[in-house]
């Protein structure tokens, strides 16, 4: 894994002094912002200053176009250096072989196109986002319901499941591969407490359906025992957002609406079918859309849980454009295939908008 | 009654099934090793040995990661904060040209997926020089178009009135701003603080893509490379995991009241 990339790099951390002064000047800057703590008289006619040379009558043609440079000027230079030029950079490279610096049209696509592992890759990031996003909204609305009907004890119970969500990816993820190790993990433990055969879990590489049907399936079919745990993972992982945000929308349904449907003599099913639903539709429609395009990027989960054994059961797309970047150099080719991911979260936002969107009941 | 009763049992099952992997966690970290490695149900000490901490420490430099890990989260926290408090203002208050159509291109930002522009960046940070340093670890992600999005809808909530007296007392934007703007819109400033450090906290890829050196490593890189390097000792792997999560579960337990505040606010206004 240690790949030494750029030779002639420094590897010296040389930049620590210059950025520790950098990071000690914004840290005090934000404190005085943050606590209120007045700059004291001198910052405050340095400020002055500032402000009568920008609003210099000189300048009076340009509204606040002087201040507006200057505060504007520190995001923007960012954005435009780290967020606007690598997206033109990526579609310029991807017309390129990198190492070789030649100039190659559309030749990256047409690989992308016969390349059996990025259609794997593809294939993967759909039944991965098709195993998260439907069980964890259905199953952060129950718990959500159920919490919501509760009154007492509902906190704690919040707290609880929104617990995996604050810790970070990595380290609950390694706590889940210690619990799904093939020979002495907890799981497998559990499985033979009760006599079912123990599985390799995060290794296996043969499809969840071939092994519950003992071999009706042929091993390829559907998605593979190690990828099932990746998206019960991630369900577990993101499940306590979802409960947060669904409590939040069922808490502003107004009451009355509610009790009127009782009056009408509707069942606690009618009225969620009927009423809640319809009226939560905006809170569903706006989780739907965040998970979908985190479905496509997820990249921690998949990295962490398959770090040493990775293969192509659980290569989605992300981690196969890091695969071209960190262990095959192949920049063109990764780009291209970056291009083809933006490509497709553009694509599937706008009609996720255009055909749920209008099924979306605002008040 | 017996509804309100399986509620709470179907709730409590569910409550201790989430959390179950954090107490074996618990459990298991502080575990003698030849516990941790047998099969067995139990997940609770014989003895606790709090040794294992400081074996932890010793077995892979924690220590530094920890270091690194909280430099570059504090740094990349105070500029978001400045950064996206100066735009965040000068969208919301001051009218020049262009103020819309940058405003939209700023926005545009956060349609591009990170993944995308990950091999271009790499490459900017490689010839800028900045491989294996902590400016490539920090500098990208001290500006984002959600926290400027989000200061700039705290200061259109602001009357306007405030400006007009200050201006009417003689005090330009800048002043305004230090002064009297960004104390009001604290509890923004808080929210957008919060994201920024666990984002940088937890941030595992790029830190992954621009660092080789163990030196620069931050602990979410050096967690997932302790399975290998550490040998598979599942207490002391436990250990460092607890350890990892300890400051966000902090944080978030101090700043709960903001998290929710901000996640209503996504939930309800979509």
């Amino acid at each position: 894994m240690e790949v030494e990339r750029a030779p002639g790099q420094p590897r010296e951390c040389s930049d620590v002094n210059g950025l520790v002064g950098w990071g000690l000047g914004t840290l005090v800057f934000a404190g005085c912002l943050l606590f209120r703590r007045p700059l004291g008289t001198a910052g405050d006619t340095v400020l002055a200053r500032l402000d009568d040379i920008l609003d210099h009558p000189r300048f009076a043609r340009l509204g606040d176009g002087p201040s507006a440079v200057l505060l504007l000027v520190p995001a923007l230079v960012i954005l435009a250096v780290f967020g606007f030029a690598p997206l033109l950079y990526a579609v310029y490279i991807s017309l390129f072989d990198v190492h070789a610096g030649e100039f190659v049209a559309l030749e990256n696509y047409v690989r992308a196109w016969n390349d059996p592992e990025f259609w794997g890759s593809i294939r993967v990031t759909i039944y991965y986002a098709l195993g998260t996003i439907p069980t964890t909204l259905v199953l952060s609305f129950s718990i959500a319901w159920l919490l919501f009907r509760l009154g007492r004890g509902r906190g704690v119970f919040r707290t609880a499941y929104f617990l995996p969500y604050v810790t970070s990816v990595v380290a609950a993820a390694t706590v889940w591969r210690v619990l799904l190790r093939p020979h002495s993990g907890y799981v497998n433990a559990l499985f033979h407490a009760v006599g079912l055969p123990a599985q390799t879990w995060l290794i296996e590489q043969r499809g969840v359906l071939y092994l519950l049907t003992h071999g009706w399936f042929a091993p390829e079919t559907g998605p593979s025992l190690a990828l099932c745990c990746i998206i019960a993972f991630d369900v577990w992982h993101a499940s306590g957002f979802a409960i947060v945000i669904f409590l939040a929308g069922l808490t502003a349904i107004p009451r009355e609406l509610e009790e009127a449907a009782v009056i009408d003599g509707a069942g606690p099913f009618q009225i969620l079918r009927n009423v809640i639903l319809p009226l939560l539709s905006p809170t569903v429609f706006f989780l739907f859309i965040v998970s979908a395009i985190k479905a496509f990027q997820s990249f921690n989960s998949f990295y962490t849980l398959t770090n040493t054994a990775r293969s192509t059961d659980t290569q989605n797309l992300v981690i196969y454009i890091y695969a071209q970047l960190y262990e095959n150099q192949r920049f063109g080719y990764g780009a291209t295939i970056a291009v083809c991911l933006c490509v497709a979260i553009v694509a599937l936002t706008l009609l996720q908008w255009r055909f749920l969107g209008r099924k979306v009941h605002y008040e | 009654m017996s509804r309100r009763i399986l509620s709470y049992a179907i709730l409590a099952v569910g409550a201790l099934l989430t959390t179950f992997p954090f107490m074996w966690m618990i459990g298991t970290a502080f575990m003698s090793d030849r516990e941790a490695a047998a099969m067995s149900l139990n997940f609770w000490p014989a003895v606790w040995r709090w040794s294992n901490i400081m074996q932890t420490f010793q077995a892979a430099p924690f220590g530094r990661y920890f270091y690194n890990s909280f430099l570059v989260a504090a740094v990349v926290t105070a500029s978001v904060v400045l950064t996206s408090l100066l735009a965040g203002y000068a969208f919301a208050r001051l009218r020049f040209l262009g103020n819309r159509l940058v405003f939209a291109l700023v926005l545009a930002t956060m349609m591009i997926p990170f993944e995308v522009t990950l091999i271009p960046n790499f490459l900017i940070i490689r010839d800028l020089g900045w491989y294996n340093t902590y400016s490539a670890l920090i500098v990208p992600w001290c500006a984002n178009a959600f926290s400027i999005f989000l200061v700039r809808q705290a200061f259109l909530a602001l009357p306007g009135d405030y400006y007009d007296a200050a201006k009417i007392d003689g005090c330009g934007h800048l002043r305004f701003l230090v002064r009297v703007a960004a104390p009001l819109v604290k509890p923004t400033l808080v929210t957008v603080a919060l994201f920024a450090f666990l984002g940088s906290y937890n941030a595992l890829m790029w830190p992954i893509i621009v660092t080789s050196d163990k030196e620069m490593r931050v602990v979410q890189y050096g967690l997932t490379v302790f399975w290998g390097e550490g040998g598979v000792r599942v207490n002391l792997l436990m250990c460092a995991s607890a350890i990892v999560i300890l400051p966000t579960v902090a944080i978030y337990f101090a700043a709960q009241r903001y998290f929710l505040e901000s996640s209503l606010s996504a939930g309800i206004k979509g």
